[in-house]
């Protein structure tokens, strides 16, 4: 969802400032994600899109681009497939 | 805008602050000297339900709000930074337990943890690691349905009696955390006595040789032990750092009204000479800045928005060094008796520096915060 990655990229762009991050970029890869940015970026995807990551979700793959971050939510969300369904379930407001 | 407590909220601070007058204020001179707190407070706190206070009620705690949570931090730490540290490493841990630990691991360890009935405690610093903890030296290896564990852990908070250790190891993929009961076979603790502050927190030091624990054990997925599971325990720890360094800065301030209003010096109270009233001044102004840095902490803790953690980076670093420069004053302004263990200045001081080395040193803090997103300061 387009609006999702805007969202997500908004929120990466207080970190990376002075330059846009394309959709499929490696945000690791740039070198700018330290240990309070990866807290911080769980928290934000929790209260924006209601979500609650969880143990299982903890796979830099799951983080390391606006794309993967979108299908994270998207699953957890229960958007499409049938573990995006059993996500939708363990769908939680915000806080951790 | 107003930023002032609801009725809730300042009934939850006066029952805090009976607590400590009661039970922890006449003590713990005695607990410092003695270099332990007794089982009887502890006990005190869990039966009001003030460890754990921060978990939610399916895990066994009190789903207090952040807010709250600081008042009571602050009340305690008013008293005693010792067992204020024992509410920090209990919490933090109990709280990154709950949040990353998988099902079969919370199911064994909640809701005793929740309602501190076993406590909790951070494994992470070792003797040749501080500052740079996310390149520990202790090693993880899985061996069939265990992981076994290698290394020592040192300045391990209330490590004479936790029940549980949360141990950050590098394991095959990167740091990994795991949760290692005291009995775990392997695992030897001894008493780490000398230190200069918090001295009845109740350090030990944790000798890991081929400690073995189930493979459920595994906090989160090796790689994220750090990045993850410690930096958001860390995350707490800085908040309950902030606000037991605000009890600290208030204790001070009492301590120094009180002694200033009732001494004579040159025929006039201390408090009427106009350098004393400079240092009251400074007093007054950091404990009510730290604390206002507190509750905005606090606020977006409760709120659930991503800038808590760096808007806690402030308070920590704020409130932890105005907590050394009242203990400071308050000892100058006590003069020989402030350095007299039959006031408590002398051990506010010793605490106090201790604020500014744990849960990140304030140089730390220094090249972390100007590098934060202006937009969440």
């Amino acid at each position: 969802m387009d609006d999702r990655k805007t969202r997500i990229r908004a929120f990466l762009g207080k970190f990376f400032r002075n330059r846009e991050i394309g959709d499929g970029e490696d945000i690791f890869a740039l070198g700018f994600v330290n240990s309070l940015l990866a807290v911080q970026l769980v928290a934000f995807l929790e209260k924006e899109f209601r979500i609650k990551v969880e143990d299982d979700d903890l796979d830099l793959d799951n983080f390391r681009s606006i794309e993967r971050l979108d299908a994270l939510v998207a699953r957890k969300r229960g958007e499409g497939d049938a573990a995006g369904a059993a996500g939708a379930r363990q769908a939680v407001g915000a806080g951790a | 805008m107003r930023v002032e407590l609801s009725p809730t909220q300042r009934e939850a601070r006066a029952a805090f602050r009976r607590f400590a007058a009661e039970r922890v204020v006449p003590e713990a001179g005695a607990w410092d000297r003695a270099g332990a707190v007794p089982r009887e407070v502890i006990a005190a706190l869990v039966e009001r339900g003030w460890l754990g206070a921060p978990l939610p009620a399916e895990a066994g705690g009190g789903a207090m709000a952040a807010v709250t949570y600081g008042l009571l931090t602050e009340e305690i730490a008013r008293g005693c930074s010792s067992l204020r540290s024992l509410l920090t490493v209990h919490d933090m841990v109990s709280q990154g337990l709950w949040r990353w630990g998988s099902r079969q691991l919370k199911a064994e360890l909640f809701p005793a943890l929740g309602r501190g009935e076993r406590l909790a405690a951070l494994a992470l610093s070792e003797p040749e690691v501080g500052s740079d903890a996310a390149h520990v030296r202790t090693t993880a290896r899985r061996d069939g349905d265990d992981w076994v564990l290698d290394g020592r852990k040192k300045w391990i908070t209330f490590g004479r009696i936790a029940d549980l250790f949360l141990v950050l190891a590098q394991a095959e993929g990167g740091p990994a955390a795991f949760a290692v009961p005291a009995d775990a076979p392997g695992l030897e603790r001894r008493p780490l006595d000398g230190v200069v502050g918090t001295r009845a927190s109740m350090l030990a030091e944790l000798h890991l040789d081929g400690c073995r624990v189930p493979a459920h054990h595994l906090v989160g997925r090796p790689g994220f032990g750090f990045s993850h599971v410690v930096t958001m325990v860390l995350d707490h720890g800085r908040y309950s750092v902030a606000w037991g360094s605000v009890g600290v800065c208030q204790a001070c301030l009492d301590a120094c009204l009180d002694y200033t209003a009732g001494r004579e010096q040159f025929g006039v109270p201390l408090a009427d000479h106009q350098l004393v009233r400079r240092e009251l001044t400074d007093l007054i102004a950091d404990t009510r800045a730290a604390r206002l840095l507190c509750y905005r902490a606090g606020w977006l803790r409760e709120t659930g928005d991503p800038a808590s953690t760096g808007e806690t980076l402030v308070a920590k670093y704020f409130a932890s060094r105005a907590a050394v420069r009242a203990a400071n004053a308050a000892v100058q302004l006590h003069g020989a008796n402030g350095l007299s263990q039959h006031y408590p200045l002398e051990r506010y001081l010793r605490d106090a520096k201790v604020l500014e080395i744990i849960e990140g040193s304030s140089q730390i803090q220094q090249i972390t915060i100007p590098v934060w997103p202006p937009s969440d300061l």
